[in-house]
């Protein structure tokens, strides 16, 4: 599964970003999809596990989760 | 030449604040989070490593909460018109910046906002019982400045904070930070405002305002954030709501080398350099007869910010003589007007002799030997 994390700012993005490196998860940052927000900034674009990543960045308020299974993209509760 | 005006801004800078700048105006130069590019995010990587490394050294926990600004001027302006309402009630001391009084002035004009200074004495000492009896129901904001630019003398903001409990504190941090311990977190700052082109090796027009969880400030300026596009609102969400329009990113990646050097060579090495060339200042100037200096001389919690005159003589003629042997200092009433009152120097001020880091001792002895030839000389103007 992909996921995007959308967060408010730049700022929270490489926030983010910064508490996930180092360890052993697929991200990237990359522009947000165009469908998913009319924001122009950038996400963070997540392969693999969801839930094995939220205690390292639940500090991190975020805007919107999307998950996207090669076909649909889903909008996720979030914290 | 002898650079003695770090107070006013540092020079030289560290390399690394050079290589830093350059670094950005030669290979990244994008804007910061307003597109998906590669040098855009390059951009906004350099502003969130300096906002870290800021957060870093005042012990602030999120560093969204630290914005920048054009300089302190602009921060503490953001502070005291931001805060303020018509009709509140500020506590100020006789010892600010004009930076921190012509905005209160206006408010006071403008907007009926009351206003109190707590005296201090000649050395720059201030009873924080003083603070206490001025406290009224309406009183919104004590705004205290860390460190005199005029004699160096620090304040015990923490013990203040403690005594007016829920009033918000607005420290003006424009001379300590980087040259003083500062730490929002012990001292319980509210807001804390300060330059980033003095003590923390940026470059000139940056300055940065750290506001804590909870208080809300109108902001100064409003525009594209490159946040939340699709709305003719001004976000919420910090840093963005105080940061409208282009950002200046070249002074930020400058910054961040210098906060990068202070990391490297350690705050206390700082610190304590500093506070030696403040006492072989001291020192070399009190064995001159003629020299009167301002500040108590004995007092630890002072910055390397050292103020004096020279009997007989004008300060601006003390400054004239030093410039023509390349010393330079800054001379007469550092834009603090109401600080020199408090001294006893008004209105002809001081000569006011600031060493950084990078001043050595023989250029201080250069410096002590160069007042000292300027004392034994008849005034021109006697
Ligand atoms: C105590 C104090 N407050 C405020 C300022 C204003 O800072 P800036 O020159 O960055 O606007 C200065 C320095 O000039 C200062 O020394």
């Amino acid at each position: 599964m992909i996921y995007f994390l959308i967060f408010f700012t730049i700022h929270d993005v490489l926030k983010a970003e910064k508490a996930l490196k180092g360890r052993d998860v697929d991200i990237e940052l990359v522009p947000v999809p165009r469908n998913l927000s009319s924001d122009c900034g950038m996400c963070i674009k997540l392969r693999g596990d969801l839930e094995g990543i939220m205690p390292y960045i639940n500090g991190i308020e975020m805007d919107k989760c999307v998950s996207y299974d090669g076909k649909e993209y889903q909008f996720l509760a979030h914290s | 030449m002898i650079y003695l005006d770090n107070a006013a801004t540092s020079f030289p800078k560290p390399k690394e604040t050079i290589d830093f700048l350059n670094d950005f105006v030669l290979n990244v130069g994008g804007n910061p989070g307003r597109s998906g590019h590669a040098l855009s995010l390059a951009a906004a990587r350099s502003i969130f490593e300096a906002r870290e490394k800021l957060a870093a050294l005042f012990c602030v926990m999120d560093s969204e909460r630290i914005i920048f600004t054009q300089n302190g001027t602009e921060s503490l302006n953001l502070a005291i018109l931001g805060l303020l309402k018509e009709k509140d009630h500020v506590i100020t001391t006789s010892l600010e910046h004009n930076s921190v009084m012509r905005p209160l002035m206006f408010l006071s004009k403008e907007k009926g906002v009351g206003i109190s200074v707590v005296q201090c004495s000649p050395d720059g000492n201030l009873d924080v019982g003083d603070i206490k009896k001025l406290i009224r129901k309406k009183t919104k904001a004590v705004v205290i400045n860390h460190g005199s630019n005029i004699i160096g003398k620090v304040q015990p903001v923490g013990e203040i904070k403690k005594m007016i409990g829920g009033i918000a504190l607005i420290v003006d941090a424009c001379q300590t930070a980087g040259s003083f311990p500062v730490n929002v977190e012990e001292d319980n700052i509210d807001i804390l405002c300060f330059s980033c082109h003095k003590s923390l090796y940026g470059i000139q027009g940056l300055g940065a305002i750290y506001i804590r969880n909870g208080i809300e400030l109108a902001p100064l300026k409003f525009g594209g954030t490159g946040s939340r596009s699709e709305s003719i609102e001004q976000p919420m969400f910090l840093p963005d709501r105080y940061e409208s329009g282009t950002p200046n990113t070249p002074g930020i990646a400058a910054l961040l080398g210098g906060l990068s050097f202070i990391e490297r060579t350690g705050i206390e090495t700082i610190i304590r350099r500093k506070q030696d060339l403040r006492q072989s200042i001291l020192s070399g100037l009190s064995d001159i007869p003629q020299v009167v200096i301002y500040g108590d001389k004995d007092d630890g919690n002072q910055l390397p910010v050292i103020s004096f005159n020279i009997e007989g003589k004008l300060p601006s003629e003390v400054g004239y003589e030093l410039n023509k042997r390349e010393i330079y200092t800054r001379v007469g009433l550092h834009c603090a007007p109401a600080a020199h009152r408090t001294i006893g120097s008004f209105p002809e001020g001081t000569v006011r002799a600031a060493p950084g880091y990078f001043t050595t001792d023989e250029e201080i002895a250069v410096f002590i030997d160069a007042v000292r030839e300027i004392a034994g000389k008849t005034s021109a103007h006697s």
